[in-house]
């Protein structure tokens, strides 16, 4: 899995972060910063929940 | 231009003491056509929105507005007798993208997972004392106007800066602001306008004696003028007060018949998606001809996406009536969807959190001080809540 995301677009939701906290912080402006492009396996399905839920579709994701 | 033909009429809004949320309604809309035409009571078209994926589709539409100076945008309050609510400067809910990106990328640092989680003390401080409050007064009381209206007002005031001197003088007025069965439309005005004078007067201190607040914080940005920080107060106000409010006694109903989910993480989502006290809150108009689920809606067009009923589409949520905390499906649209979703969704979270936690862990012996078929739910605002929650320990 492939995880990209649009810090342009990030409305700051937060729905990355609380759902996929190994993955994905906010930054001081609150916009989003991904810590892991590649996330480990465990992490895969939160890493589709926080891909569904993002209000904004700043976060993209590429299944292997 | 005509109006496209509807296959469906009714009246909207259609909430009654019975049913103060139309849930049985909005599954007859989802089952038949999902998309409905009607009007509301002042004439005006309007198409409701009533499948989740739909709901979702219609709050990410690049040409479907939320600014209400755009024809043919519903004014649900209006009809409800509530006045209609002027543009102000920095009322950014009311703006599109990109005028309505420069104010929330301000607010966003204010709410982030991170800044709420600094909260934390500071409203369990709050929530803490309001049970004292309640505990002192004997073994009754009513928790919205004890406790669920008070808290989130009084967090509100200590993340603006609200000295604690004033802080219950902002708690009553923002108190009249919601008191739609008790005070007069004139009352409500009113306080508005003493709420916006005293944060007015309050933004001139904060620029003489900055602190760690977040008024003295959005002042150092320098982003905003004077006009549009106190409309952004105004409305981080408005916006997270009620609805938090209700959130907390609707909440507190249901886990009362379910008090084996007390302290489970999961159950504030549960709760926010069975409840969807915003129902109705998010407005738009078209502003071409768009097309959703096959329908052509066309430009000046009204358009109401009923979350609630979102949230209780069986194509999204298995048995979604039931509370279920365990429940794997998460896209619940309680807070909207889009560029406007809540800014402070996550402060709601933690409020409901530790309100639930702190009330039944200190009053363990909560019940309610009438039957459940007794309560009063609201179904002449805007907002999905109750009235008041009589309880007795």
């Amino acid at each position: 899995m492939r995880v990209t995301v649009d810090s342009e677009q990030c409305v700051g939701a937060g729905q990355c972060v609380l759902n996929a906290p190994e993955v994905f912080d906010q930054d001081d402006d609150g916009v989003v910063v991904l810590l892991r492009a590649e996330p480990d396996e465990r992490d895969h399905e939160a890493v589709r929940t926080a891909g569904d839920l993002c209000p904004s579709a700043s976060v993209v994701l590429q299944e292997d | 231009m005509t109006t496209s033909p509807g296959p469906t009429v009714v009246d909207f809004p259609r909430r009654t003491p019975r049913e103060p949320l139309p849930l049985s309604q909005y599954a007859e809309h989802r089952k038949q056509n999902g998309l409905v035409q009607t009007h509301l009571p002042n004439g005006r078209p309007i198409w409701l929105v009533t499948r989740h994926e739909d709901v979702r589709a219609v709050l990410t539409h690049p040409r479907i507005s939320a600014n209400p100076d755009n024809e043919g945008f519903p004014n649900v309050g209006e009809t409800m007798g509530v006045p209609k609510q002027e543009q102000i400067p920095g009322w950014f809910v009311g703006l599109d993208s990109p005028e309505h990106d420069r104010f929330r990328k301000v607010l966003i640092p204010e709410f982030t997972v991170r800044r709420v989680r600094e909260l934390r003390p500071a409203i369990e401080r709050t929530v803490d004392e309001r049970i004292d409050a309640m505990l002192a007064g004997g073994n009754t009381a009513d928790l919205v106007n004890d406790f669920a209206l008070p808290v989130p007002s009084l967090v509100i005031s200590a993340l603006l800066g609200v000295p604690s001197a004033d802080r219950d003088f902002f708690e009553s007025r923002t108190r009249t602001l919601v008191a739609i069965r008790t005070s007069t439309d004139e009352e409500r005005a009113e306080a508005t306008r003493q709420l916006l004078r005293y944060i007015n007067r309050l933004i001139v201190i904060k620029k003489k004696w900055r602190g760690e607040d977040l008024i003295s914080r959005l002042l150092s940005t320098g982003k905003l003028s004077d006009e549009e920080l106190s409309g952004v107060l105004l409305l981080l106000l408005i916006a997270g007060h009620e609805t938090t409010a209700n959130n907390i006694g609707l909440g507190v109903v249901t886990l009362l018949s379910h008090r084996e989910w007390i302290g489970d993480d999961r159950l504030v989502e549960e709760l926010l998606r069975l409840h969807s006290v915003a129902d109705m809150v998010a407005l738009r108009v078209a502003v071409d001809d768009v097309e959703i689920a096959g329908q052509t809606i066309r430009k000046g067009e009204g358009i109401v996406p009923l979350l609630a009923s979102a949230n209780h589409d069986t194509e999204a949520f298995g048995c979604p009536h039931a509370f279920n905390p365990e429940r794997t499906e998460r896209r619940h649209v309680a807070f909207g969807y889009g560029v406007h979703q809540c800014l402070g969704q996550n402060l709601v979270r933690v409020e409901m959190e530790i309100a639930y936690r702190k009330l039944f862990e200190r009053i363990p012996e909560l019940r309610l001080a009438v039957p459940e078929d007794q309560l009063a739910y609201k179904y002449d605002g805007i907002l999905f809540g109750l009235h008041e929650l009589p309880v007795r320990w």
